[in-house]
């Protein structure tokens, strides 16, 4: 009688040992990712706990631990966020419809752009407020430290990103549908307009979702342009001083009185709730609107 | 009689061919933004750096290890920011590659699509929370809790570079794991079924087989994390502390380059004093060490890339 050969790889002491290692290795790799995320954020939630109410968004900022509160700069990270949205997003999704549509890969300005694009999401953040400040707070434009001025900044920063997330969502609009407009006599802009966009849109807006909401939690290049000042009220135009959320955290936590931690820990709960809340838009509407051609 | 056919464009088509040439150059317009963007801040860096060097000795500023560029007198030794940033991003890489390499092999190689549903989404959250929430972090629970219970060298104050490394660390790890996992999912499955045909198993396949295949998107990973702890401002600058000094014990505290740039940037310096200038100086150094970095990145990508068909 033959029995049949086992075909699982076989097992002896010494692949045993590794095996148990390279699992060790793997599951350090996820459990402390995990673990961190976790630990981060009960963190804040018990730090925050006493101060997680609703006067935490009526109050204004203020010298006094127990009176402060993040009204400005909710209103503050609003304005900045939508503003940014309103400049970066037609940028980038125009300068991602060219690239994709209507660039000639054999041109060298294209590949320049294309290259660029690459390098400039991957500048540190810090550098954009330096251009900011040279150019936009201070010297030519000379704007000072106003919504504007956090905007332009913010929106050179997340406008790579957008351009490669567009990129990726145009791209995935199968070529069939734009031959099939260019056969029936269409210019190349209206396949774009009404074939590749509307295809491409879900796409789009979940990834510049994803990079606007970027723009929310970013602080340190608002730092270099004097947001981390006491503002007391809302802002009331693109010229008007502001506060953001991360620039209030920030000034809580850097904040010589120690009373000023839990304020800091509930101004993040809230920071992130906002950013949570935002991620699971754009995952939702990934789910709704996935087409698989 | 035979009619004349003009092969002129109708009005109607000339007029679409000049929306299409407008568009065109429209869109080409907001490509040009983003090159734009990139000349600005080289213009931005170079112009104060330059006047910045005609007021301090070059050789003292690459070669000097005192940097008191605020104080009366000032130093200006970018050694010891340089140094700060070296610390910060080293131990950010110990932590990330290990940590990012070992998430990556799970959830290409091992995981099942139910675990890499639910595991994937938060790694995405981790990737997402800002800056300023992880400086916290260090200043609040790492740094009191681990490295001041832990750190076995010398007293641990309120700050130090290690706890600023260690969440920087915790900060890039996404970004390891997620290009790395990229990088070992596009390795075609047949080199796997050929590797099982002969007798490997799923640790040896992971190792042997997928790691060296997706070795250059793996080293891209890195690299383009290496520029952004380098780079990062808000942990450093809340964590690290701002006494810029030249140490062998990442249990003290130090400064950054990214760090001293906020640290100045918030003290809203006089526009033209040395002060100012040095915020571009120790910027334009910071921005050609991570443009380095990514170029090499891209460049690792493409070179070593093993296409397969």
């Amino acid at each position: 009688m033959t029995s049949l050969p086992s075909l699982r790889a076989e097992k002896t002491p010494s692949r045993s040992a590794k095996d148990l290692v390279f699992r060790i290795f793997m599951f350090a790799g996820i459990g402390i990712a995990l673990g961190s995320l976790a630990t981060l954020l009960a963190n804040v939630i018990i730090e925050g706990a006493p101060r997680l109410n609703l006067d935490l968004v009526t109050s204004m900022p203020s010298a006094r631990p127990r009176r402060a509160g993040i009204q400005s700069a909710i209103f503050g990270s609003l304005w900045v966020v939508l503003t940014t949205a309103a400049i970066s997003l037609p940028t980038g999704i125009g300068a991602a419809i060219y690239l994709e549509e209507f660039a000639r890969r054999d041109r060298w300005y294209n590949r320049l752009i294309e290259l660029n694009v690459q390098n400039l999401a991957a500048v540190p953040s810090v550098v954009f407020g330096i251009l900011g400040l040279a150019f936009i707070k201070r010297g030519p434009l000379g704007l000072g430290s106003t919504v504007i001025t956090a905007s332009l900044v913010l929106s050179m920063l997340v406008l790579p990103t957008v351009v490669i997330v567009s990129r990726e969502a145009i791209r995935a609009v199968p070529d069939s549908f734009r031959q099939g407009s260019l056969a029936l006599g269409a210019t190349k802009w209206e396949t774009v307009r009404h074939q590749v966009l509307p295809n491409a849109f879900p796409g789009i807006l979940t990834g510049t979702i994803l990079s606007v909401s970027r723009a929310l939690g970013e602080s340190a290049p608002l730092l270099m342009l004097g947001a981390l000042t006491f503002i007391t009220f809302n802002p009331t135009g693109l010229d008007s001083q502001y506060t953001v959320l991360p620039i209030q955290i920030f000034s809580y936590i850097s904040s010589a009185k120690q009373e000023f931690r839990p304020l800091a820990a509930a101004s993040i709960v809230v920071l992130l709730a906002v950013l949570l809340a935002l991620n699971a838009v754009a995952i939702f509407l990934r789910n709704k609107y996935q087409k698989r051609w | 009689m035979i009619p004349e056919i003009s092969l002129q464009p109708s009005v109607g088509v000339r007029r679409r061919m000049l929306v299409e040439r407008v568009i065109k150059g429209v869109l080409a317009a907001m490509a040009g933004v983003t090159v734009v963007t990139s000349v600005l801040i080289v213009v931005a860096l170079v112009r104060p750096a330059i006047s910045f060097f005609g007021d301090v000795n070059f050789l003292e500023f690459i070669g000097g290890v005192d940097w008191k560029p605020l104080f009366k007198p000032p130093h200006f030794g970018v050694w010891s920011i340089f140094v700060g940033s070296l610390w910060v991003g080293s131990i950010a890489l110990v932590v990330a590659i290990p940590l990012g390499l070992g998430a990556a092999f799970f959830l290409s190689e091992y995981a099942s699509p139910r675990v890499r549903s639910i595991v994937k989404p938060v790694l995405e959250v981790l990737a997402g929370i800002p800056t300023v929430v992880f400086g916290f972090f260090a200043l609040n629970f790492v740094n009191p809790n681990l490295v001041a219970k832990l750190w076995p060298v010398g007293d641990v104050g309120t700050y130090s570079v290690l706890a600023a490394g260690l969440v920087t660390g915790i900060m890039i790890l996404p970004t390891v794991a997620s290009l790395a996992e990229d990088a070992m999912a596009s390795v075609p499955d047949a080199l796997r079924q050929g590797a099982y045909a002969l007798g490997s198993n799923r640790r040896e396949v992971s190792t042997s087989v997928v790691f060296p295949a997706a070795l250059s998107g793996i080293v891209a990973a890195v690299v383009l994390a290496a520029s952004r702890a380098i780079g990062e401002t808000t942990i450093a600058l809340l964590a690290a502390g701002s006494k810029a000094q030249l140490s062998g014990n990442p249990g003290e505290e130090g400064q950054t380059m990214a760090g001293f740039i906020g640290f100045a940037g918030i003290g809203d310096q006089a526009t033209g004093s040395t002060g100012y200038q040095s915020i571009f100086a120790v910027g334009a150094l910071l921005f050609v060490v991570t443009m380095l970095l990514n170029i090499a990145s891209i460049r690792v990508v493409r070179r070593f890339r093993e296409v397969y068909e």
